[in-house]
């Protein structure tokens, strides 16, 4: 009932708002759709390069449709075209590995955010439920590790990892962040300090120790936070490059955006092979983009709001 | 994506109620070990130990072959000489104020014009999604629009009557570039995350204000600034911090050129170190980095007062 008459209360107000289209508020859309278009086009542009031929772009710099369209780009990256036509097209000719690269890409992310989700939930359990001395202190300090800029730890655990002998290996790019991530455990702790305590309560009488409570009790009740958290974790591990590129720069390790890097400079000097180079964007932004819209509003929602929920 | 710790204050108001009042001190120590040894074992071995040697690497000097040999504090007199150094400090700083100057102008607009306008989670999923694709693709992009040649921005200059631009090899223009490139790519993320501050003013203040005849734009100086300070003062440290660590787009397009004009200084750690082999040296530069960092985010918090809300 009160929420029909909030309903209605805002349809009048925003009938109200559509009947006041003063110009200021023209002027404020406008601005509004300027910088949406400014956010949009650009991923526009990509696929639009990524289906025309290379050659053929200079004769069109402005077309909104594919230059001279061809899957050529794709074939190339993909590694399913023939060299001659890769040249014609005006790629390089240079083989790209693209689906070990992919392959590694989707091992790292997929480890990471794993690992990371698994381990800081029953890190962030222990500083939301369990009592013990110096609960708050040691949270305190996982916590400091926020304020460590990466760039800081990066050289000390390049030198750990190359001493650990996993240097160019895929667990020596996974292992720094498999086990912990301070955000990670603050956020996962928010969320765990709001479940209501009476159901634990009910359950530790019935005689369920700690891990039956979180695992049959807070894993389940945590599923949406839980979710959110590892969508967060693997974009942001998808996205990475400077740990890859320093731990993981060889042929057999690279992930597609250290991957990304080398097929700008492969190509032949003059002019790149622009289409070439959009068609591996696409694809390399394109598990994360799926990510995205199958999971948008958690995502947008995360934003500012994590943990208060 | 740290950015959520904008939250911490709620966690702070929370904490009192499960603490141990009720429970007559029984201590659930052994159990709470086992929950936190991985995470323990990872915040040791990959946060504190690298960490304290990070300060002693910066004491020595070290090839990465060999061993480190002490040297004291000749790495940060060397550093107080070196006029790359000093070359990378100016170039990252000219950054930093572009970077972060118009994407928070730019991220406070588009909040304000969509608490006015619009609830869509459409508009803030497509504003978003810059946001989610790599650093690395957002310079490829951009590489692209903006090609010297053939680049549609260059194109359309042209077309305008316009003198053609090379902004990623102009001396003058590849720092700007650099900086719009990621101000595109962060301004709807920041923009979010202010909109989401924005969402926590109750909207009586603003009912009050408009019945005393305040005007929108007095309202927004006057309400929503200082009420929003402390989510700006932690978006603030938390997006400069970000930007002075630049890195990604310059790797992946100038490497630092033209003629030294974009050699950032995590570009510049990472080329000592692991370039040049000077990895004592590199060490030595991401302790200034590190050090410049804490005291600007102490600086921003305490001029922002971030822990105050003039909601109280």
């Amino acid at each position: 009932m009160a929420t029909i008459e909030v309903r209605a209360a805002e349809d009048a107000n925003r009938k109200q708002r559509r009947r006041n289209l003063s110009p200021g508020r023209i002027a404020a859309w406008v601005v509004l759709f300027a910088f949406l278009l400014l956010s949009l086009f650009p991923f526009y542009w990509m696929i639009r390069t990524a289906f025309s031929t290379t050659r053929s772009l200079p004769s069109d710099p402005t077309s909104l449709l594919p230059v001279d369209f061809t899957w050529g780009a794709f074939q190339r990256v993909l590694g399913l075209g023939t060299q001659a036509q890769a040249i014609a097209e005006g790629g390089s000719g240079a083989s790209v590995n693209f689906w070990l690269y992919l392959r590694n890409s989707v091992i790292y992310a997929t480890a990471v955010t794993v690992g990371q989700v698994f381990f800081c939930s029953l890190a962030a359990y222990a500083f939301a439920r369990l009592r013990w001395p110096g609960r708050n202190a040691v949270f305190g300090l996982f916590l400091g590790a926020l304020l460590v800029p990466p760039i800081f730890t990066s050289l000390p655990n390049f030198i750990l990892i190359k001493n650990l002998g996993l240097l160019n290996s895929l667990p020596g790019m996974i292992l720094p962040s498999f086990l912990m991530a301070p955000f990670a455990i603050f956020f996962l702790r928010q969320f765990f300090l709001g479940i209501n305590r009476e159901i634990e309560e009910a359950a530790s009488i019935d005689g369920a120790g700690p891990w039956r409570v979180f695992f049959r009790i807070i894993l389940p009740m945590s599923t949406a936070p839980i979710t959110t958290l590892a969508i967060l974790t693997f974009i942001g591990t998808w996205n990475d490059y400077f740990w890859p590129l320093l731990v993981g720069n060889t042929d057999a390790t690279k992930v597609l955006t250290v991957a990304l890097g080398v097929f700008r400079s492969q190509t032949p000097a003059g002019s790149p092979d622009w289409a070439g180079l959009m068609a591996a964007t696409l694809v390399t932004a394109l598990p994360v983009l799926i990510l995205f819209f199958a999971f948008a509003r958690k995502i947008i929602d995360s934003i500012g709001y994590s943990g208060s929920k | 994506m740290s950015a959520n710790t904008i939250d911490k204050p709620a966690a702070v108001r929370r904490r009192p109620r499960s603490e141990s009042s009720q429970t007559g001190g029984r201590s659930e120590l052994k159990i709470a070990l086992v929950f936190i040894a991985p995470a323990l074992v990872g915040f040791l071995a990959f946060f504190v130990y690298p960490t304290i040697r990070g300060f002693y690497f910066s004491l020595t000097q070290y090839n990465l072959l060999g061993t480190p040999k002490f040297i004291g504090l000749d790495n940060f007199v060397k550093i107080g000489k070196d006029p790359l150094f000093w070359n990378a400090m100016g170039v990252t700083i000219e950054y930093v104020l572009l970077n972060i100057g118009f994407q928070t102008v730019i991220a406070l607009l588009l909040a304000s014009l969509m608490q006015r306008l619009t609830q869509s989670t459409l508009l803030r999923g497509a504003l978003l999604l810059p946001w989610l694709i790599s650093n690395v693709i957002a310079a490829m992009l951009w590489f692209w629009l903006l090609d010297y040649q053939i680049g549609l921005a260059n194109v359309a200059m042209e077309w305008l009557g316009l003198p053609k631009v090379a902004f990623f090899a102009n001396e003058f223009w590849a720092i700007p570039t650099m900086a719009f490139v990621n101000v595109w790519r962060h301004m709807g993320y920041t923009a979010l995350l202010i909109y989401a501050g924005m969402q926590t003013i109750p909207k009586y203040v603003y009912e009050a204000a408009s019945i005393d005849g305040s005007s929108e734009w007095n309202s927004f100086w006057r309400m929503t600034m200082p009420l929003l300070r402390p989510v700006l003062a932690m978006i603030l440290v938390i997006t400069v911090t970000g930007s002075f660590q630049i890195f990604d787009t310059v790797a992946v397009t100038t490497r630092g050129g033209p003629v030294n004009v974009t050699r950032v200084m995590q570009y510049y750690i990472y080329q000592k170190a692991f370039g040049e082999g000077q990895f004592g040296y590199g060490s030595a530069l991401s302790v200034v980095l590190f050090a410049i960092l804490a005291v600007l985010a102490a600086v921003q918090l305490r001029l922002l007062r971030a822990g105050e809300s003039d909601l109280a």
